[in-house]
């Protein structure tokens, strides 16, 4: 169990400066399962999916002690590459976010910067991405119209698409369905299903019941800390800590 | 009562001078377009722009100056607008806030204020007698790249500033490098207003004179090379103005002058439009 995980979070801590965003959290996920991380704003949950591909490093001032491995490999060891860490841990955010481009070629954008230019190669990749996020029968005659004119929706399923164009083997996805109505949300989590089969997933729900939807297992973060961790049906309905049934509940959050 | 009648009068006398503020800035403009066009425009056949000037420039046309104006400030932008432009993405995308980045901008500010005959008279100095350049379009060219740089640094770094911090993380999470991240997407967004900065540059390049006549000299040869001294369009009318030599060619030369700053500016304002359009 303990070497099959994909990723193993041992002892992290992360500080913006002196202030302590992430306490010591310890944490395994499995390879093929979506791992929910959910808790009221400012708990921790975006620093530790950025902290997953080092997006955190963008950031000036920042420090962390422990470690995170993925198949085994530390990913804060100066020799790792960071673009390849990056391709292998896609991450979608919380807001849409297509660049000031077409729809093919935002999708095409990530394999472009690893040196992929053949057309018809760049063709099938974003043909089998749109298809993968549900995107492509909605945008299949407009390819190359700006992605700027789709939905809300649309777009961020086009971002999903494009973090799916690397390949990635981890997906990290900061929710993906806040400020989306409930038919767009269905199709992302239809998606999710589907992607669960090859990838795993690390999700911060848009709220509980989504959590509750679509998850394997959830762990609870409340100022930095992980409260616990375990299957969803036993957080959401037999939580052993108080601060958990509060939540879940709804007594606070 | 009073109060409100003094709210009233305060509101209508600062109205008042609002509108003269604004319609004295467009007669002035309109003054001095109106004044060089109706003295300049008869001047302006065909041959005044094809004709090198003759007779000190009592005769004849203007054709070496303008060749002379549009091989330094040629000059001056291929110089200039990659140092600048690259000292932008450098103090946005490649360091922090820090002390060197306080002393570059520090140092563009103050370069910002310097009179262009500072320039000119550094210009002299440094590329005409110390490196030995001479008079020249290069001499000339290079002291103009230094007077742009200031605009075009702060103008290229509002506009990368003005990117969206998301559009970079997202760049990298898709696994670029900090390079492709400024190539593809920064600076693809920051063009138009690289390019406005750039403009602004031209403008300033095709209007200077007294850093020009120290450095790329004052000759009515056509140029050969890159070390032939010249003489701009600017140069040009104000000798012709200044030594009495012909008030008539002056104004010919002048009007010609605001025309090719403003060819410049309507087509590079197409293109700028053009760019929007063609990425949204």
């Amino acid at each position: 169990m303990f070497q099959e995980s994909k990723i193993i979070i041992k002892d992290f801590s992360f500080y913006y400066g002196s202030v302590q965003a992430l306490k010591n959290i310890n944490l395994n996920i499995q390879p093929k399962e979506i791992f929910t991380v959910f808790g009221p704003a400012r708990s921790g949950k975006t620093t530790l999916l950025k902290s997953l591909n080092r997006l955190t490093d963008l950031i000036f001032g920042t420090s962390y002690t422990g470690a995170i491995f993925l198949d085994g490999m530390d990913i804060y060891d100066p020799k790792v590459g960071l673009t390849h860490l990056r391709r292998r841990v896609g991450m979608v955010f919380d807001l849409p976010t297509p660049l000031p481009m077409s729809i093919f070629d935002n999708i095409a954008y990530g394999p472009k910067l690893s040196g992929t230019n053949r057309r018809n190669r760049l063709d099938e990749i974003v043909e089998k991405a749109l298809r993968s996020a549900v995107l492509w029968e909605e945008v299949k005659d407009r390819l190359h119209t700006s992605a700027l004119r789709l939905s809300g929706g649309q777009q961020q399923r086009l971002c999903m698409a494009r973090v799916l164009a690397l390949e990635p083997e981890v997906l990290l996805l900061d929710e993906p369905c806040s400020g989306l109505d409930p038919i767009s949300t269905a199709s992302i989590e239809e998606t999710l299903f589907q992607l669960k089969k090859d990838y795993s997933i690390i999700l911060v729900p848009h709220n509980i019941q989504q959590a509750s939807r679509v998850a394997d297992r959830a762990g609870f973060f409340l100022n930095g800390e992980l409260v616990e961790e375990g299957p969803v049906y036993q957080i959401f309905t037999k939580p052993k800590d108080k601060r958990t049934e509060d939540y879940v509940t709804g007594r606070f959050g | 009562m009073i109060i409100n009648r003094t709210r009233y009068l305060t509101q209508g006398i600062a109205k008042i001078l609002i509108w003269i503020g604004a319609l004295s800035t467009i007669a002035v403009m309109i003054l001095i377009l109106l004044q060089i066009l109706r003295e300049g425009l008869p001047v302006l056949h065909l041959h005044f722009f094809l004709e090198s000037p003759k007779e000190m420039g009592r005769e004849g046309g203007i054709f070496s100056t303008i060749v002379g104006t549009v091989a330094l400030t040629l000059v001056a932008i291929f110089v200039g607008a990659p140092l600048g432009v690259g000292t932008a993405i450098f103090l946005r995308e490649y360091t922090r806030e820090s002390k060197i980045s306080r002393m570059i901008r520090f140092g563009t500010d103050c370069l910002a204020g310097v009179p262009s005959i500072i320039f000119g008279l550094f210009g002299f100095v440094f590329f005409v007698i110390r490196l030995n350049m001479g008079w020249s379009i290069l001499s000339g060219g290079l002291t103009l790249a230094a007077m742009i740089l200031p605009t075009v640094i702060s103008t290229a770094e509002e506009s990368i500033k003005a990117i969206p911090h998301s559009y970079r993380e997202v760049s990298y999470s898709l696994g670029g490098t900090k390079w492709q991240t400024v190539t593809r997407v920064v600076l693809p967004g920051a063009l138009p207003g690289i390019f406005t900065g750039i403009l602004l540059s031209v403008g300033r390049s095709i209007g200077e004179t007294a850093a020009v006549i120290l450095t790329a000299g004052s000759s009515l040869v056509m140029p050969t090379s890159l070390f032939s001294p010249i003489r701009t369009m600017s140069v040009h009318f104000y000798i012709l103005a200044r030594e009495g030599i012909s008030m008539k060619m002056a104004y010919g030369t002048g009007a010609a002058l605001i025309l090719f700053v403003l060819i410049i500016n309507v087509m590079a304002q197409w293109l700028i439009s053009r760019y929007i359009r063609h990425r949204s």
